[in-house]
């Protein structure tokens, strides 16, 4: 149940409490963003229709590269 | 989107903890965790090179005691509608399931989100809407958004939300099982950040990850744990740097905490967990199940609430008994005829082992 769900912000309501969120498989839900300061283009992860978290870009593109470096640190001792 | 996978960076992972030579035993408290570790087979790969991992108390449903449950069959039996998780409706009570009372004709509807709640309380101003708030932190802030919110006055919650960390404390304060490290929860930890771990490394010397949920994630994780033993160490490291950070989320910290107030809570298979429960602080009782209903639920007050008959759910949670030591495991409690929530909850680990266990 903590299932959490990233997608991307495409458009976000005038009353700034719901956005529309694209999953990347064609999904395209409403999502509360009261809980996080969001834009559009941001990533976030959803949960039970609520944005908890944004998601950070560049940390994740970085995640395979930092483990390789982890790893060969941490074997070198 | 964030693609996490290579194969190659998998095996360097295991042949690396498989190097250093240990018999260790760490604790997940997070059904999506379980999931990915039985799906992928992580589980098997693991104790191959001497890792042990059990599930704890990590899924909502499961954890959510008996009186709960007889709770909301008790206020569908009064005609009250009662909206919450798919999987909250099958969990068995003393005599009945939600899904039961709804074949006998009780108003009980499944929702993907408490909004989903409002939104019908909205559309039928003449009945009471009470929506079940079982989850963890990462849950919790979405029902104090809504109580913020002014919803309509036919609504209400029925709080059971419970908090992670006093709960890890008290698997440590019972020392019934060996816990070598804990893989903590990644949305979980989205919500509450780092900080609140700290106090169990300092005091217990036990290391600790917060994970994200893909299958390298994890190895990372367990991959970090063995370092922080081989090298002496017990802190809290953070692998899901891409959700989580130090602090969390802040707004979602001061929304609960102008709804909700900590109290002392009992969990399925413990004894009552000191400051591990939310309860709706006055200023919204209007919104609180439990006071607006008083008078029905008075009744289960003094009851005495009991597990179902030789169902080791408690054990599996306290991490004592792996679910296929249970001896109802998939022979008199399956996910058709279910006897205790573990079978029941995608998030639990009974039904997760036979989901998966076909296919290994």
């Amino acid at each position: 149940m903590c299932l959490a769900i990233p997608g991307k912000i495409i458009k976000i309501d005038t009353k700034k409490e719901h956005a529309t969120v694209d999953y990347g498989d064609g999904t395209k839900r409403n999502a509360n963003i009261t809980l996080v300061d969001v834009k559009v283009g941001d990533y976030v992860l959803v949960h039970a229709g609520f944005a908890i978290q944004l998601l950070s870009k560049k940390e994740a593109q970085e995640t395979l590269a930092l483990f390789r470096e982890m790893l060969s640190f941490g074997e070198g001792l | 989107m964030f693609s996490l996978h290579d194969k190659n960076l998998a095996k360097e992972i295991l042949s690396s903890i498989k190097k250093s030579d240990v018999h260790l035993r760490f604790m997940h408290v997070c059904g999506t965790h379980q999931d990915t570790l039985v799906k992928h087979g992580l589980d098997e790969l693991l104790k191959e090179c001497g890792i042990e991992i059990g599930q704890g108390p990590g899924c909502p449903v499961c954890v959510t005691t008996p009186k709960e449950i007889e709770e909301m069959l008790l206020l569908a039996q009064k005609g009250i509608t009662v909206t919450t998780f798919g999987d909250m409706i099958r969990v068995p009570g003393e005599h009945y399931s939600l899904q039961h009372m709804k074949a006998e004709g009780c108003d009980v509807r499944t929702v993907y989100g408490i909004e989903d709640a409002v939104a019908f309380a909205e559309k039928q101003k003449d009945k009471e809407v009470v929506f079940m708030a079982v989850g963890f932190e990462t849950t919790a802030p979405s029902t104090a958004a809504v109580l913020l919110n002014k919803p309509p006055s036919n609504f209400s919650v029925l709080c059971c939300h419970r908090l992670i960390p006093p709960a890890l404390k008290a698997l440590l304060e019972m020392g019934e099982t060996r816990i070598d490290g804990f893989i903590e929860p990644g949305h979980v930890s989205t919500i509450i950040g780092l900080a609140p771990y700290e106090f169990i490394s300092k005091k217990y010397h036990v290391p600790q990850v917060v994970a994200g949920f893909e299958p390298l994630d994890l190895l990372m994780a367990v991959w970090m744990l063995v370092q922080q033993i081989n090298k002496g160490n017990h802190e809290v490291q953070n692998e899901y740097a891409r959700a989580v950070n130090q602090k969390g989320n802040m707004k979602a910290q001061a929304v609960m905490k102008s709804v909700f107030t900590v109290d002392e809570k009992k969990w399925r298979g413990f004894p009552v967990i000191l400051e591990s429960g939310l309860l709706v602080r006055n200023e919204f009782e209007q919104y609180d199940a439990r006071k607006k209903f008083e008078d029905h639920l008075s009744v289960l007050t003094e009851k005495e609430f009991v597990e179902p008959k030789d169902c080791r759910c408690g054990d599996v949670l306290r991490g004592l008994i792996s679910s296929k030591e249970c001896p109802l495991f998939g022979t008199l409690c399956t996910p058709e005829k279910p006897v205790g929530p573990c079978m029941v909850s995608g998030e639990g680990s009974c039904k997760i082992e036979f989901r998966y266990q076909k296919k290994r």
